[in-house]
């Protein structure tokens, strides 16, 4: 069954196949902001190897102008210049497409297709004939081919220009030559193919309120706006952007402005272990601090996890999942880390983890992590993705509300260490399962001893049985009341409610409703809801009260999210049914229709057509 | 870790310092290490230095990994705050606090397992780093709570306690921290409280990482014959190669000092530690001299002891990373967050 999401006039997808280190990001992202300039929704999806030059490399373009901008998988059009991958891609192309090649080289007659339309535009011979210098020729080659694309989709020429010029506003020898190679392409797609092609382009209204940015680049700066001053890290795909964000940012908007140094500190650790220590040290010391990561780094830092866990003290990760076990595959997305974050460490440990859908979220529950992380006293994970973190997403404009005050949670001033007669550290005083701390310097009764081994409510070191179960049953109901704290679940039903129930998570969310839509459409009625924290709160647990089924549809092979919904809810686990798709690439609406409609008889035939 | 709270009760006529705290004042629990334990002696030099030094005990942080030695901040300056982390991974948590928070003296309290093995990466990266900190190793060659198994300080040749024979090369973490570029760099007994006390007063008065290695022997596990950390065997083999005298800011030199063999140092407090050097040839201020001059002296089979190397001047972390003057911690968070028109500017260029 095919679920074809596109056809015609602002509504397809296509894709282009390079090879990596030849420039061919910098041709892709001008495609992608100048549809997005045009107006159109509009998504990219990078698919890249773990590699720094020479291997096959693609980026995902899908445009729709209704706003469905999850990936898609239906390539209607193919621009391959790689010949290392010709194979591959052009049996991709769906019949009735396009493909875009680089006819400097006949392609091998093997390779030919006659359901498909091949565009041949000798780009490499242009491009040897008009420019000098073997790397100027290679990277105008692929802003050749965005010329061609120009006047094939009819994508909009006064908005390249407008773009190239910002970019080399002080370099007019560069605009000069990218001006001139889209040119190239575009007047000899128009003198020798019908242009534009019926997949095009029109110009809309729908992106003006939005903006593009990355979930690693929103992350970062949701550091900045929480007030973080320390980040330790260590560089792993596909987290280390957000780090790089983070020191932009702190560059740009961070800087004393009587002497110019720096109000932050970022260190470069030695390892993932030492980044979760140094975000504890800095943590116990009372600054907001955290680290970015992917899955080997929790593997890393589970250890400190637990500590800071039973230490109470706030710190938080940002994960930012790629494919696992292991190394698994780098430069992949998966949602694979949900159990580990959730339960990370050893002994009886649990933690408040943030599941974001998209950039803007990442941006919002980075600074709702900080106060989370800081009210528990507690690690806070945000679980990001590769496709969320490293892709260009469009999102409405972040705001920022100039009245928030961070929530620092029970920190005692020396004021009120000097009214109180004792200090305990780990006394829960008025029944909320959360306990006063102190930070270090403030006052001489302030002061205990900060340890992962076995203490007392009063933070003594015990070994009783008594002592000991005390305090760990009151952080199980401290992080247990997180729950209420956590952002609450988008929920979306019929009237009336269906009997049917998705739950998803994460960047599914877009796939899945794109999937409903098309279901609600074919009058199948179906309920939604996207859990966006954990421990999950009571309107989780409610709606799977409320469906007789209940689909859960994650990216990892194990339904980790359908396993923790089954250990930490009521619900009975023979109405869940796992949807899962973990082979490393972002869901598509594809893949929910085809996991879900097999079980939704007699109807499967109407739905996607 | 266990501990014994000690009665609060004090004589009166006990010695105070200008901040009219006594020694009891810098004490901590009562140890809960073996009786004769070398650890047990640096935590009193470190009590008598803290009350020389006039320290605020709620100004220090005092942290430590996993160990014996681990367990003595406990004893000393109940008044500070404490952090005992995990296994070899003490220095990360310093490095992040000091990045938060540098208003305060950390000092951080290590043994020979927990640096040398698990944890030599984090020793050899604060050492690199140069967290502002005084660290203080104490070791004794042996696992002690695991019950006597080799360290990785363990000299070949020594016996266990069992009468095994260590067959693996020693890391000798002063020259660890020499070849790192570690900019203060001393090596003490814990019988031998004269030397170590005016080191560890230099040590915190040095703005960096000072690096403090003491010989502490463990009388449970490695105190016999054949052990090369024994009481016996450091005594008869520890070499002064060079006297340490520390003397404060606001004190009056009365010592006179041979001009022809001593050399003063400033530290970056304004205190001067002088340096007589037992070997006319040395030169504590000349790293690779030392490095080589400290090799020779081990092969000899001899523990060279001292203020080993210190550098006049270094850059530590916080001047690395370019921080402001003020500790992190006591930024506002109105300077710290940028506001809604940085966000709308900063947004334009997403677009």
């Amino acid at each position: 069954m095919v679920y074809d999401s596109s056809s015609g006039v602002n509504d397809f997808a296509f894709k282009i196949a390079t090879v990596n280190g030849t420039g061919s990001a910098s041709a892709n992202g001008l495609l992608l902001q100048a549809l997005f300039r045009m107006g159109i929704p509009v998504s990219g999806k990078n698919v890249f190897p773990s590699n720094i030059q020479g291997l096959p490399t693609w980026y995902e373009i899908r445009v729709n102008k209704d706003g469905y901008t999850a990936r898609s998988p239906d390539f209607q059009l193919m621009v391959a210049m790689n010949p290392q991958s010709y194979e591959r891609d052009i049996a991709e192309v769906q019949s009735g497409g396009w493909i875009l090649y680089d006819s400097t080289k006949e392609l091998p007659a093997d390779m030919l297709r006659d359901d498909v339309t091949f565009l041949g535009v000798p780009l490499a011979g242009m491009c040897v004939e008009k420019f000098e210098g073997s790397r100027t020729r290679i990277l105008m080659k692929n802003i050749t081919y965005v010329g061609a694309l120009a006047a094939l989709l009819r994508i909009d020429l006064d908005i390249v220009k407008g773009m190239l010029e910002e970019k080399f506003s002080a370099k007019q020898h560069l605009m000069d030559a990218n001006f001139t190679a889209i040119k190239m392409g575009y007047e000899y797609a128009e003198e020798h193919f019908d242009c534009p092609l019926p997949i095009q382009l029109e110009s809309m209204d729908e992106t003006k309120d939005c903006v593009m940015v990355t979930g690693n680049a929103a992350a970062a700066l949701g550091c900045v706006y929480a007030g973080a001053t320390v980040g330790a890290w260590y560089p792993i795909t596909p987290s280390t952007s957000l780090m790089d964000g983070f020191t932009e940012y702190c560059n740009r908007m961070r800087k004393d402005p009587e002497t110019g140094k720096n109000n932050f500190c970022i260190i470069q650790a030695e390892d993932e272990l030492a980044a979760a220590g140094m975000v504890i040290g800095a943590g116990w010391m009372g600054a907001r601090a955290f680290t970015p990561t992917s899955g080997p780094g929790i593997s890393l830092m589970s250890e400190f996890i637990g500590l800071a866990y039973y230490a109470e003290v706030p710190s938080v990760f940002f994960d930012v999942q790629r494919t696992g076990p292991s190394t698994g595959m780098p430069t992949r997305t998966q949602q694979g880390d949900i159990l580990l974050c959730a339960y990370a460490s050893h002994g009886d440990t649990k933690h408040i983890v943030l599941f974001p859908g998209n950039p803007k979220e990442c941006f919002e529950f980075a600074v709702a992590a900080f106060d989370l992380a800081d009210r528990f006293q507690t690690p806070t994970f945000v679980l990001s993705d590769l496709d969320i973190g490293m892709n260009d997403w469009m999102i409405p404009k972040l705001e920022w509300d100039d009245s928030y005050v961070p929530d620092r949670g029970k920190v005692l001033s020396a004021d009120e260490l000097e009214e109180i007669e004792q200090f305990y550290r780990y006394l829960d005083v008025d029944g909320d399962h959360i306990a006063s701390r102190t930070l270090p310097g403030v006052h001489p009764k302030g002061a205990y001893f900060t340890r992962g081994s076995g203490h007392d409510k009063y933070g003594k070191y015990t070994e009783d049985d008594e002592a000991y179960q005390e305090v760990v049953d009151r952080i199980r109901k401290k992080v247990e009341s997180a729950g209420d704290a956590v952002p609450a679940p988008d929920v979306f039903t019929v009237e009336g409610g269906a009997s049917v129930g998705i739950i998803s998570v994460g960047g599914c969310h877009w796939s899945v409703l794109e999937a409903r839509d098309d279901m609600l459409a074919h009058g199948l009625d179906v309920d939604y809801l996207r859990v966006k924290g954990f421990p999950f709160n009571q309107t989780v647990e409610d709606f799977l009260d409320a469906h007789e089924t209940v689909f859960v549809i994650e990216q990892n092979r194990d339904a980790q999210l359908k396993t923790l919904l089954t250990l930490e809810t009521g619900c009975a686990k023979e109405k869940l049914v796992s949807i899962l798709y973990y082979g490393g690439q972002p869901l598509s609406k594809g893949h929910v229709l085809e996991g879900i409609m097999p079980h939704m008889e007699g109807i499967t035939a109407e739905v996607g057509s | 870790m266990s501990y014994i709270t000690k009665p609060s009760a004090r004589h009166p006529g006990l010695k105070t310092n200008s901040l009219g705290l006594s020694m009891r004042d810098y004490e901590g629990s009562m140890s809960t290490l073996c009786a004769g334990c070398g650890h047990d002696s640096v935590t009193a030099a470190l009590v008598q230095t803290f009350f020389e030094l006039e320290l605020e005990p709620h100004m220090v942080a005092k942290l430590s990994g996993i160990g014996c030695s681990s367990k003595t901040p406990t004893y000393f300056l109940s008044e500070a705050h404490g952090f005992n982390s995990v296994h070899g991974r003490m220095p990360s948590i310093a490095a992040g606090a000091n990045a938060a928070n540098k208003g305060l003296t950390y000092v951080g309290i290590s043994g020979d397992g927990d640096s040398l093995s698990i944890g030599l990466g984090q020793f050899c990266h604060v050492v690199r780093r140069n967290v502002d900190m005084v660290y203080v190793l104490e070791n004794n060659g042996v696992y002690g709570l695991t019950k006597g198994q080799f360290s990785a300080s363990a000299d070949i040749g020594s016996k266990s306690k069992k009468g095994e024979v260590n067959q693996q090369g020693p890391i000798d973490p002063v020259n660890v921290a020499l070849t790192l570029g570690a900019t203060f760099v001393a090596r003490s007994f814990s019988g031998d409280k004269q030397q170590l006390i005016p080191i560890l007063k230099a040590a915190f008065a040095h703005k960096g990482f000072a690096f403090v290695d003491v010989i502490s022997p463990c009388v449970t596990f490695n105190d016999h014959v054949g052990s090369t950390k024994s009481y016996a065997y450091t005594r008869v083999h520890s070499q002064e190669v060079i006297e340490t005298d520390f003397v404060p800011l606001r004190r009056e030199i009365k010592t006179k000092y041979d001009k022809g063999t001593t050399r003063a140092v400033k530290l970056h407090d304004g205190s001067t530690v002088h340096l007589s050097k037992v070997s006319e040839d040395y030169d504590p201020t000349d790293r690779r001299a030392v490095i080589e001059y400290l090799g020779g002296v081990v092969a000899k089979g001899q523990v060279p002891t001292g203020l080993l190397y210190l550098a006049e001047a270094g850059h530590d972390m916080h001047e690395f990373e370019g921080t402001v003057e003020k500790p992190l911690v006591d930024i506002p968070y109105g300077d710290l967050c940028p506001g809604s028109e940085a966000l709308a500017e900063l947004q334009k260029e997403w677009w």
